[in-house]
């Protein structure tokens, strides 16, 4: 029988963690982008664009994670794209982050006050200028907190990806866990693994916003 | 290549997703009452001005929120029996749900009741009122009318994520979506369709809510 010590394991976890850490980029920086558009048609002037988007982020945020991995992973293939574990996985993070991204800079953008808008449409503005040259700059400055803390939330729901075979740190964990039969250990490892990934970025969440709330 | 629908298959299986959705319910309703419960003593514990009693509770929700449900679940479930605590699925899907919850709703509620006015503190006090009966009295209901639609945002998340306890086999809607696709290999329609009750029970759990504020808050102050 092997033998495993305490850094074998923990090697093997923090070798695991560079996906998550990996699959969490990829999410946020994709999600963000989606997000962004998902955003732009949320507070657009044109109806239907404007419906869906709302149907889009309702949708996403009153289901669970696990059950858009599961569609992405069993829906790509019938429109013929194979899919691996992978793929599923950044597709699936990344519209879940798009749509709560999305919700949360809604709040941003309508917290920039309707005389902004009112002005820059005097102006004879379109949407798009008005969007770019004067609602989301303002939007941004009160954007970058809360942002920076629903990171946190991405880094965990990575979590939820090793259940469709993605193998990052707790899917590790738990192979691990069955070759050494010593689940209070690794598990506690895996979790303090989180830990120090999320811990720094809600720290960082919240001096933003302490700042911000000073700078006002 | 064309793939044809077939919900038909589910009907022979409904009485699986009505066991599935009502143990969803059941350890929703069984983790939120709970849970709340455990938010309303951590966040009298963390305004207290006891202050290890402070620090233990604010340790207790960074480490709670800043790790993924699922590992919580595992370890309570996986890794307590070596400390010679061995729970049954649903009572480590409870017990992981609570102490999730438990850790959110601190934060929550400890943001209502930094919202109270000084004033109304002093008030109290100077009605000879003790710290406890303030707190029940006078601080905890208009906190609880605050802060109550960011709580019902986080028990409609713990209760999609409640979907990986199936993890640890607790037969909850997704352990249910999981045995049948496994039985009819149609795991497209088996997902969909649990994921259309997963959004009608948030919808549902949402408007509950919602009925809930309305009555216990209409007056605008807490009803002793």
């Amino acid at each position: 029988m092997l033998n495993f010590t305490l850094w074998d394991i923990l090697s093997n976890l923090l070798l695991a963690a560079r996906w998550t850490v990996l699959l969490s980029l990829i999410a946020f920086v994709s999600g963000g982008v989606a997000g962004l558009l998902l955003l732009v048609a949320r507070v657009s002037p044109v109806p239907p664009l404007r419906v869906a988007a709302r149907l889009f982020i309702e949708v996403f945020q009153g289901t669970p994670l696990l059950m858009q991995l599961f569609i992405v992973f069993f829906a790509l293939p019938l429109i013929g794209i194979e899919t691996s574990a992978w793929t599923s996985a950044a597709v699936g993070l990344t519209l879940f982050t798009a749509a709560y991204l999305a919700e949360i800079w809604r709040g941003c953008v309508e917290a920039v006050p309707k005389g902004q808008w009112e002005a820059s449409a005097s102006l004879a503005m379109t949407f798009p200028e008005q969007m770019r040259h004067v609602i989301l700059p303002q939007a941004l400055r009160i954007a970058v907190p809360p942002t920076v803390g629903f990171s946190v939330q991405v880094v965990k729901g990575t979590a939820v990806t090793s259940i469709i075979g993605f193998v990052e740190v707790t899917k590790a964990g738990t192979m691990i866990t069955n070759a050494t039969f010593q689940p209070f250990l690794v598990y506690g490892l895996v979790g303090l693994i989180y830990f120090a990934l999320c811990y720094p970025l809600s720290l960082s969440a919240k001096a933003l916003e302490r700042k911000l709330n000073v700078a006002r | 290549m064309a793939y044809s629908f077939d919900f038909s298959s589910l009907l022979d299986y409904t009485p699986v997703l009505v066991d599935g959705v009502v143990t969803t319910v059941a350890l929703t309703a069984v983790s939120t009452v709970l849970g709340v419960a455990l938010g309303v003593g951590g966040a009298a514990a963390r305004t207290s001005t006891v202050k290890p009693l402070a620090l233990v509770v604010g340790a207790y929700v960074e480490l709670i929120r800043n790790t993924p449900f699922l590992v919580q679940l595992f370890f309570i479930f996986f890794g307590l029996p070596s400390l010679g605590i061995r729970l049954a699925e649903w009572q480590a899907a409870v017990l992981a749900m609570v102490i999730n919850l438990g850790a959110y709703s601190t934060e929550i509620i400890r943001a209502g009741i930094e919202a109270t006015p000084k004033g109304q503190i002093e008030a109290g006090a100077s009605l000879g009122m003790t710290g406890p009966q303030i707190f029940r009295y006078v601080v905890l209901g208009p906190a609880m009318a605050k802060i109550w639609p960011a709580l019902t945002s986080q028990i409609v998340i713990v209760m999609l994520g409640s979907s990986v306890c199936s993890q640890i086999a607790a037969e909850e809607l997704s352990f249910a979506a999981n045995f049948i696709q496994s039985r009819n290999f149609r795991p497209f329609e088996v997902y969909f369709l649990a994921t259309a009750l997963y959004l009608a029970l948030a919808v549902g759990l949402r408007w509950v809510f919602s009925l809930m504020g309305q009555r216990m808050f209409a007056k605008g102050v807490s009803r002793a």
